[in-house]
């Protein structure tokens, strides 16, 4: 027995709505991310990403508004990424209700902070966040990008992995650039380096487009969870359909 | 007027127990007195993070005695470390004794997988009781734990799940209940758990 497959929806939100909403039946208001943070759990959604895209530095608490509201209404674990710099920072959101902090050119910056938040809030808050685009300019060829996959930065998304999982990270999601809004399938190769490598979970992001895309990067990678924003947004495929799917497959879910 | 108390010593997901009991629409009460708990209908002892961090936190808050006695005459709830927290020692960071509700000890996890489990998993319910009523074989749970619960009295162990070791997942004795997985967290499931509970307590809706 294992633990089951998880699929997280990821919603952006800027200053507190959901950006790329779309109107689903029975919804309210399609840019309230807690509406749609509701609508995603009732499909069976394993756990909610809000990625803050604000640009602002004062939107924490907006986005801790975000987080206090859903979680009154949302009834599985919650992880919020964007914006997080410092380990107060990590206190804010928590505080509001988030399981879970992502981090991703705030670690780069500053890698201590992992260590530092994972000693004060436990590692099973502190998820890394990994732009990785195949550039062959590192040993692995892959390249950590930051500020939303914008910059390189010379690191190698392999090794980068390993260091944060060694600095204390309970989790790494990670996304590949070279895939994301492709539609053609996840990053196997780079997603089955980084999850052979490390000890905690690897959740796979950017480039699934269909029921398939899903089951093989689970059966190919070892990775433990995936994540799609625009594919469920756009209704293209629902939580429930995939998870359907992979039971199909043998693959464990929780339905 | 007829409320559960939640124990505040600090724990980290005391709001998301409040949130649910909210939801559930039971009346509830953020414990920071004795006489909030000694006036309850029903107890939640909530808890995340270390061992030894938790039991100091309770014993500085001075709400201890009022959790022992609550556990001994009323429905209680131990959520997590809340649960871990029931039992007599636990190893980790050292050797810490807990509140000695149930016979037994905390201890790592011994397995192959991956630590902490986080994630989604299976119950098998060795023991049904009131908190499993509408629970199905098999129904999914989220875990997030190190530490585990070897209840010395195998009567006490109430539901298992499988991470390359059997794990207790959760304990129940007469009105002492403790859930190592999160119901605050676990969806429908969860939900259905802690309504069974409140119903238990007999708060006010």
């Amino acid at each position: 027995m294992m633990l089951a497959k998880r699929i997280i929806p990821c919603l952006d939100v800027k200053d507190g709505r959901v950006v790329k909403g779309v109107n689903f039946v029975g919804l309210r208001d399609a840019g309230d991310p807690v509406e749609l943070a509701k609508f995603y759990s009732q499909q069976g959604a394993d756990e909610i990403v809000f990625l803050d895209i604000t640009a602002t530095s004062d939107n924490r608490d907006t986005i801790a508004d975000v987080v206090r509201r859903t979680c009154r209404e949302v009834f599985v674990p919650v992880t919020v990424g964007g914006g997080i710099r410092t380990v107060d920072d990590f206190r804010d959101v928590l505080r509001a209700g988030a399981d879970k902090i992502s981090i991703n050119s705030s670690a780069v910056k500053n890698p201590e902070l992992v260590n530092a938040a994972a000693k004060k809030y436990g590692s099973q808050c502190v998820v890394v966040a990994i732009d990785g685009r195949h550039t062959g300019k590192t040993p692995s060829g892959f390249e950590v990008y930051v500020a939303g996959g914008r910059t390189p930065t010379g690191i190698d998304a392999i090794a980068w992995a390993k260091e944060v999982y060694e600095r204390g990270a309970g989790e790494i999601l990670l996304t590949s650039m070279d895939k994301d809004g492709t539609k053609s399938g996840f990053d196997l190769e780079m997603t089955k380096q980084v999850a052979n490598l490390v000890g905690i979970p690897v959740i796979a992001s950017g480039g699934c487009g269909t029921l398939e895309h899903f089951s093989k990067v689970f059966e190919v990678t070892g990775c433990d969870a995936a994540l799609a924003a625009s594919l469920f947004h756009y209704g293209e495929l629902t939580v429930d359909e995939v998870k359907q799917h992979l039971k199909q497959k043998n693959i464990p879910v929780r339905i | 007027m007829s409320y559960i108390a939640i124990v505040d010593y600090g724990a980290g997901n005391l709001m998301s127990v409040h949130n649910t009991l909210d939801f559930l629409g039971y009346d509830n009460k953020i414990a920071d007195t004795a006489e909030i708990i000694e006036n309850a209908a029903g107890v939640i002892l909530p808890g995340v993070g270390a061992f030894p961090d938790a039991m100091d936190a309770l014993h500085a808050s001075g709400l201890t005695d009022a959790v022992l006695k609550a556990a001994m005459e009323k429905p209680f709830l131990g959520i997590c470390l809340g649960m871990q927290m029931l039992f007599e020692e636990s190893d980790e960071v050292r050797l810490c004794k807990g509140l000695g509700l149930m016979p037994g000890r905390i201890e790592r996890i011994k397995t192959d997988f991956k630590l902490p489990q986080i994630g989604w998993n299976a119950l098998h319910i060795q023991r049904p009781n009131a908190m499993t009523a509408n629970v199905q074989e098999g129904d999914y749970v989220y875990f997030v734990h190190s530490f585990m619960a070897r209840p010395a009295n195998q009567d006490d162990l109430a539901c298992t799940t499988d991470y390359g070791t059997e794990v207790p997942a959760m304990v129940a004795r007469n009105n002492l209940f403790g859930c190592q997985f999160h119901p605050e967290k676990s969806g429908e499931v969860g939900l259905s758990m802690l309504r069974n509970f409140a119903k238990l307590t007999e708060a006010d809706r």
